[in-house]
């Protein structure tokens, strides 16, 4: 019958055909029907029809689907009809030997082996993609476990799209920026629930351990609508181990030579077929004082923290319904500042300066998600969340203290028009925030509440091009009613290669005193200029992104290698500009004039040879604002960076050992300092702080699958920056500063940890 | 089970009001890579009616779900033979089927055994 596939070109040909054929094929003059039903028992004891299988007789072109109720009628003709075969997805494959025309009740087993196809392709730690329309980067667990990552502040060491900061003495936290700004304009999510903001924004971050990420997808620009109106310079979205995944049983040990340690320990237990449990646990101490430049004040906090997350997953993927339930409780101190300081005798006196951070937080978050069985592209998705933050602490004399409770609900529908190559998402957010916020002794309290609702539309034309349009309409009782538009546009010219467009608005009110809490240790005054707006007297911040970005894999000597360029522009309408040009000030006011950041990298990745890796990136940031005292570019905003990555893996052939070695050199060029003119001579500071360069890495020793130590070094070449306080002789006096921190305070540290896992 | 499937069907009523018309199918579509799925799945979609087409690289088995009151099986089969992939019972021409990319050509042995 092959010779006659020319003519099954349409239609009309194959009418013709079949004529053709059943007027020659006398066998077909014999014909009967059989029939039968296929049907499944399912955990309830009762048998259901398959609607939909596949029925067809082996070495033929003869098949049909079931019907509603599983049955099915087929023609058959004894002499060359001998296998039946019976197929359907999820189930086990039948092929029945018929010998007679009997009806055939017939019962399909389910497959459950189907989800666990492996693809042993290799994947890189963390890609760019070329099919997303928005310009994300997905970082995986290999990518977080190529340096010790503590945190998820930490996490981004090895990724050139984010930029870490050096962390201060007294919070010791590593704060990031993207495109040149901030982490307050990132949108930082755990699994698409917003969680670092507001009063958590400085240290949010550092509360999230490292072994609890599963993965962390990084967008630049401002993402989807979806998350909200939040998102100004990126979105971070860190994806939590879900306890079906995870192992049974998972422990992780750290130690440092700064004396710092750290333990994790996982328990996930299946309670039943569809709900599974999963208990995660986080310590860390630091307890030794350290100051290696001699300056009095400690290098680095003591600190010990207490972070408990327990997880219920219930999936039942038949119904398609799948929830999450996050019940989870952090306890974290911190102790800065001279090192003779006792909070207990010197607190709020002038004997010595010291800082005390106690940080409080109780949250619970669920999720709950129903995928249509017939109809998969048709999901409804609700997310609730409520968390309440605390943190009371004193900076010498001062005092700031806040409460934030926070309620966020999220409803969202994915469907498509008419096909899915258009994919609609819709939906309500509704938040509210409320604040109670002390510093010394004048209370800021503020209420905040936002309903908004979104749609966005995605198109692929499942070729050259993938365009996704979204507009939310929010109400925020301080920020009024607004609208928020958003466009990402893939294209792809030629092959590996993906050129992307991005448009997008977002605003946010500026929690000045949390998200700049470094300004209290130091003496200067804080003056809020503006008085009419809404929050602290400041209006809320509004800005655009427009971003575009080129990737092109191609091969270099035959070697895999990847070529992504990025150019984005961050224009703020309304910016809190924070002023630290005087340097017995800290003033905010309301942007008067423009306020820009440009951004540009270039990232070239290779797989040099056989499992070793090679990451190359430069970027150049130009970030200026209109101060008071006219244009100026942002302080400690090296123009010029670079940044170097090589991994290399060396398996054995025999067993799972294998070794890992990863180097990563980040340099920055000279960065500007804030304005010290005005100061007397001794405290005078250069207009630039110098380069500087650090190198890190680590070595991991992979025993088995279930055993592996690692060890590793940050800024192994030792730099350091001499005098990170000023005037740190007279910590009560004016001039006092220890906020311009440019480099590393601590100088070289080395660690070893250990990696225990148990299925 | 079945009551529990009502109880959802009440809840998300207007899910079910667009099932009425849908019909799953799954069939056996020859094919060895993912560009292979792209055309296939491209060819289903631009059949005026199918809502959802997936193909599966490992299995062959191409997952589709469309309106029958606006197209059928044997409408969706032969246009995905006119851009080159055979199914049970429509197979692709000569010409179309040497329109796909060389590294897509499934009838060759050799195609088929490098993509293993």
């Amino acid at each position: 019958m092959k010779r006659f596939c020319f003519f099954y070109y349409d239609k009309f040909f194959y009418i013709i055909c079949c004529l053709f054929l059943t007027s020659n094929n006398t066998h077909l003059l014999a014909q009967d029907n059989l029939g039968g039903q296929v049907y499944e028992v399912a955990e309830d004891g009762k048998s259901y029809g398959l609607f939909g299988a596949n029925v067809y007789w082996q070495d033929s072109n003869i098949g049909i689907f079931t019907d509603e109720d599983g049955g099915f009628e087929i023609d058959y003709e004894s002499t060359t009809h001998k296998n039946l075969i019976i197929s359907y997805v999820g189930f086990k494959t039948d092929t029945l030997s018929i010998t007679s025309n009997k009806f055939i009740k017939h019962q399909l087993i389910a497959d459950n082996n189907l989800d666990e196809i492996e693809i042993s392709v290799k994947e890189k730690a963390s890609k760019q993609s070329y099919l997303t329309p928005t310009n994300t980067i997905f970082v995986s667990s290999d990518e977080l476990l190529k340096a010790a990552c503590c945190n998820l502040s930490e996490s981004f060491e090895t990724n050139p799209s984010i930029d870490v900061n050096f962390a201060d003495a007294i919070s010791g936290t590593k704060q990031i920026k993207m495109l040149g700004l901030t982490s307050p304009y990132i949108l930082v999510s755990t699994e698409n629930v917003p969680s670092v903001r507001g009063a958590s924004q400085a240290y949010g971050m550092s509360f999230i351990p490292g072994t609890w990420i599963e993965s962390i997808q990084v967008t630049k620009g401002t993402g989807s609508v979806v998350n909200g109106y939040e998102s100004i310079a990126g979105q971070i979205n860190a994806e939590l181990q879900k306890p079906s995944k995870d192992y049974s049983f998972f422990l992780n040990a750290f130690g440092s030579t700064a004396e710092r340690f750290e333990l994790n320990l996982h328990v996930n237990q299946k309670v039943s077929d569809k709900l599974d449990t999963g208990i995660y646990l986080h310590g860390n101490l630091l307890k030794t004082k350290h100051d290696v430049n001699k300056d009095g004040f400690m290098d680095m906090p003591n600190y010990n923290q207490i972070n408990f997350l327990n997880r219920w997953e219930y999936k039942d993927l038949e119904n398609g319904i799948i929830g999450f339930l996050n019940l989870r409780i952090l306890n974290d101190n911190k102790l800065s500042g001279q090192t003779n300081f006792d909070p207990n005798n010197h607190k709020f006196s002038e004997t010595y300066w010291g800082s005390e951070i106690n940080t409080k937080r109780y949250e619970i978050a669920s999720k709950l998600g129903y995928v249509n069985p017939f109809l998969p592209y048709q999901s409804l998705g609700v997310q609730l969340s409520f968390s309440s933050h605390q943190q009371d602490s004193c900076f010498g004399l001062r005092s700031f203290d806040i409460l934030q409770n926070s309620l966020y609900a999220n409803i969202i529908y994915n469907s498509i028009i008419s096909d899915s190559r258009h994919k609609i998402k819709t939906g309500f957010t509704f938040s509210a925030d409320s604040y109670n916020e002390s510093v010394y002794d004048i209370v800021y309290d503020r209420d905040e509440s936002a309903i908004g609702s979104f749609f966005e539309y995605n198109f692929d034309n499942l070729d050259n091009l993938n365009l996704t349009a979204g507009i939310r309409f929010d109400y925020h009782n301080l920020m009024g009613a607004f609208v928020t538009p958003r466009l990402h546009i893939r294209y792809t010219p030629w092959t590996k290669s993906s050129l992307k467009f991005a448009v997008g608005k977002g605003q946010r009110t500026a929690n000045i005193f949390a998200e700049n809490q470094k300004l209290f240790a130091s003496n200067r005054s804080i003056e809020i200029l503006n008085t009419n707006g809404k929050i602290y007297g400041l209006d809320h911040e509004v800005a655009w992104n427009y971003g575009v970005s080129f990737l092109q894999g191609f091969n270099l000597f035959n070697k895999k290698s990847d070529i992504n360029i990025d150019y984005f522009i961050t224009d703020f309408k309304n910016q809190v500009v924070v002023d630290y040009e005087n340097p017995l000030l800290v003033r905010f006011y309301n942007l008067n004039g423009q306020s820009r950041a440009n951004s540009f990298q270039f990232e070239f990745s290779q797989q040099t040879f056989k499992n070793f890796d090679l990451r190359l990136a430069y970027k150049y940031y130009e970030v200026t604002t209109d101060y008071l005292e006219g244009k100026k570019s942002m302080p400690l905003t090296p123009k010029h960076r670079f940044f170097a990555n090589i991994g290399y893996e060396l398996q054995s052939d025999l067993n799972d050992s294998e070794w890992k070695f990863d180097l990563t050199y980040n340099w920055n060029e000279r960065q500007r300092l804030p304005n010290t003119s005005s100061s007397p001579d001794q405290f005078r500071q250069k207009e630039y702080a110098p380069s500087i360069g650090t190198m890190n890495f680590q070595v991991t020793k992979v025993f088995s699958k279930k055993f592996e130590i690692y060890f590793g070094g940050e800024n192994i070449t030792n730099v350091r920056q001499n005098n990170p306080i000023i005037n740190a002789e007279n910590p009560f006096d004016d001039y006092f500063d220890s906020t311009m921190i440019y480099g590393p305070i601590f100088g070289s540290m080395y660690y070893t940890g250990l990696r225990l896992k148990i299925d | 089970m079945k009551y529990k499937l009502t109880l959802l069907g009440l809840l998300f009523s207007f899910f079910v009001v667009a099932q009425s018309k849908n019909q799953t199918a799954v069939i056996d579509v020859d094919g060895v890579c993912g560009m292979c799925k792209s055309r296939i799945e491209k060819a289903c979609l631009q059949t005026k009616g199918v809502k959802l087409a997936n193909w599966n690289v490992e299995t062959h088995q191409l997952k589709l779900i469309f309106n029958n009151q606006k197209t059928d099986l044997d409408a969706i089969k032969s246009n995905i033979a006119s851009v080159g992939h055979d199914t049970d019972n429509y197979k692709a021409t000569e010409e179309a089927y040497m329109s796909v990319n060389m590294c897509c050509r499934y009838r060759d042995e050799k195609v088929v055994q490098e993509h293993k």
